[in-house]
């Protein structure tokens, strides 16, 4: 059986998103199975245009230092929370939504980019991808 | 016959070599040789890790002014 990576996208801080999108297309790139489960303020980011969306999780000053490291990054050509979201998907990596959190947030399917979510479920959905999983992960 | 498959991720940073490598094999069929050209060092280093990941073979490493090409057989 193929080696599966579970991540729980709990924050929706853009740098941790990056992280859970690069740790994601490495695994798939290395032959697993990967499987991202948003919930709390991850899911936020899976709303409509929601993606690039979160701050920085340290020293975000308003907005000010997201800006400056998105330069940063933009300069070391980092490929875009879209680029690699298109990319997870193209590999064949899994991404679930957390209902709860949507019934907590009021968050409607609708607001969700449908498109990009395979499953949506609970912690029984999480503890069946995450049992069978060498690799696991909480952001 | 076997085709060899070019890609270039020269300026292209972590994860995008890794995952242009993964792209390409999938197309690839078995015994064509994908020839990935790039200048991340990190990258380098862990493009043999996929290879071996899927029990594939290296046939060629070169690296010069900063720009290495690897050639992988599907």
């Amino acid at each position: 059986m193929t080696e599966k990576t579970t991540i729980i996208v709990h924050s929706g801080d853009m740098d941790k998103i990056y992280s859970a999108l690069i740790i994601g297309n490495g695994a798939l790139s290395m032959g697993m199975e990967a499987s991202l489960y948003f919930t709390f303020w991850g899911l936020e980011r899976l709303k409509k245009d929601g993606l690039e969306k979160g701050s920085l999780s340290k020293m975000n000053m308003g907005g000010l230092g997201k800006s400056m490291i998105k330069s940063r990054m933009k300069q070391a050509n980092v490929a875009s929370l879209e680029r690699l979201m298109r990319d997870y998907k193209e590999l064949g990596g899994k991404i679930i939504a957390c209902e709860m959190t949507m019934e907590i947030m009021g968050v409607k399917k609708e607001e969700l980019q449908e498109e990009l979510i395979d499953e949506y479920g609970a912690v029984g959905t999480y503890i069946h991808e995450a049992r069978e999983s060498e690799i696991n992960l909480f952001i | 016959m076997a085709e060899e498959i070019k890609i270039d991720v020269t300026g292209e940073t972590c994860p995008v070599p890794l995952v242009e490598v993964r792209k390409a094999l999938r197309k690839a069929s078995p015994g064509d040789i994908v020839e990935v050209t790039g200048t991340h060092p990190a990258s380098k280093k862990e493009i043999p890790m996929v290879a071996e990941a899927f029990g594939l073979e290296i046939i060629d490493t070169e690296e010069k002014d900063g720009v290495w090409k690897i050639k992988i057989r599907r």
